[in-house]
């Protein structure tokens, strides 16, 4: 029994789509997905004209779809953004050196010039180090909050006004359980948000915050898109894990689960006596943070009061701190009239510029 | 009783779980389970009996694999060909993607 797709009618079906449960060809598929995406980003008005972007690029499924679809969606729509890929080296040996081989195999195929910031410059240490220092407990932690900045100080390194990672729906709808989970509020309210602008850093926002995991894989097989899919060395974040197989299992069940979580998220209010933490910024080195010194600085500190006990190679110990954070200086023009964001136009595709 | 030929692929760090395998020609019953003909189901535990090196439960749950594993049956979504009821025929090619790995 050969199923048709239900967008043309003509084409034999090649995939049911986790959000819809419509069965579509392979070329409908890739309209839909894409579109979808593009819709994403003119209903949040993501970017205006002429904005310097930061694709954060792992080498992973996710990154490497968004790369291709901004590079597609850039040059179908006309957005005249200036795209960049930008790419953080944890420095973990036999991880992360193959992924950034597949990012620098990506900078060739779509033509976008690279940044790769290390963890070594940044902060004095490397993974590697940093798990023969604390090992393997822990280390998740470390790499997190040291991600979150470099992502923010590669940003300012290459001057852009905006930073777009490949989180998508299902990574969403696990974070949204994993907050409830922790009765992290403060983090509850703002997962779920497309675009976050914190106090003076990079915008950031997820153009995949309702594209499923399924969908982005189907679409880089049927593309035959060159990603790198290999688990870190340093064993998974065991939390999210479970989050994650919770979820799958949801989804088997019934496939609107995660697009349905994500929808508990943004609905969920914060009572007004409830308090939150405010946002100010690190004494130390000036990011952004709602303690005196940001998460970061205090890591480090703990790793570089460790260092008396072993030696750490030729890393001399005043590398150990991490540069001042140089916020971005937001200028007036940025939000006058003639730079409007991006929006559909009716007539073609030009954007008007004022 | 035949042996039907089918080609496997595994990927998306699928393969780690083959010893690296990424692509593998094999020859099967074409009725495992006599008088039924192969099914999906008699395939996927075929292979965590013949193929499969290590931690079989990242690769099956209950009778199925487990799930975020995508399958292709000859480049279609398995979920529009029947899942494990579907009657593997000769020369069919099916494919195992796993999502679980980092973005």
């Amino acid at each position: 029994m050969v199923r048709h797709c239900v967008i043309c009618n003509k084409e034999r079906a090649a995939v049911k789509r986790p959000k819809t449960g419509q069965k579509v060809c392979r070329e409908c598929f890739y309209y839909v997905f894409e579109t979808e995406i593009h819709n994403t980003i003119i209903d949040n008005k993501l970017f205006k004209k002429n904005d310097k972007v930061a694709i954060a690029a792992s080498g992973g499924k996710d990154s490497t779809v968004l790369a291709h679809v901004m590079k597609l969606l850039n040059e179908r729509y006309q957005y005249g953004l200036e795209m960049f890929l930008l790419s953080i080296d944890e420095g973990i040996t036999g991880y992360r050196d193959d992924s950034l081989e597949t990012v620098k195999r990506n900078q060739q195929q779509y033509e976008l010039p690279l940044k790769i910031v290390s963890y070594s410059e940044l902060y004095g240490w490397s993974m590697d180090q940093i798990v023969k220092e604390v090992g393997l407990k822990n280390n998740c932690t470390f790499c997190g909050v040291f991600r979150r900045q470099a992502l923010d100080r590669g940003a300012v390194m290459l001057d852009v006004d905006h930073i777009v990672t490949g989180h998508n729906a299902d990574d969403i709808a696990e974070t949204v359980l994993m907050n409830i989970l922790r009765g992290d509020i403060a983090r509850l309210q703002r997962c779920t948000e497309i675009c976050t602008t914190g106090d003076g850093c990079v915008r950031r926002s997820k153009p995949f915050k309702y594209t499923y995991e399924k969908e982005i894989v189907m679409y880089a097989y049927f593309k035959k898109l060159d990603y790198f899919s290999t688990e870190c060395i340093y064993s998974p974040n065991a939390y999210r894990g479970h989050a994650r197989t919770f979820l799958k299992d949801l989804e088997v069940i019934r496939p609107s689960a995660i697009i349905d979580i994500i929808h508990s998220g943004e609905a969920f209010e914060v009572k007004k006596e409830v308090k939150l933490p405010t946002q100010g910024v690190c004494k130390r080195c000036g990011y952004m943070s709602s303690n005196e010194l940001c998460k970061a600085c205090v890591l480090l500190e703990g790793l570089n009061r460790g260092l008396p006990k072993k030696v750490h190679g030729d890393m001399p110990r005043d590398t150990a701190i991490i540069p001042h954070f140089n916020r971005i200086q937001v200028s007036k023009g940025n939000y006058d009239d003639s730079n409007k964001p991006i929006e559909e136009s009716k007539s073609n595709n030009k954007i008007d510029q004022g | 009783m035949s042996l039907i030929k089918v080609k496997l692929s595994f990927s998306g760090g699928m393969e780690l779980l083959f010893n690296n395998t990424k692509q593998k020609h094999i020859e099967i019953s074409s009725t495992i389970n006599p008088p039924n003909a192969t099914t999906m189901k008699d395939l996927i535990l075929w292979i965590r009996e013949n193929l499969l090196k290590e931690r079989p439960e990242l690769f099956m749950s209950g009778d199925t694999v487990r799930p975020g594993i995508l399958v292709l049956i000859n480049e279609t979504d398995w979920e529009l060909e029947g899942e494990l009821e579907y009657e593997i025929k000769d020369g069919d090619d099916i494919v195992f993607i796993s999502t679980l790995h980092g973005g």
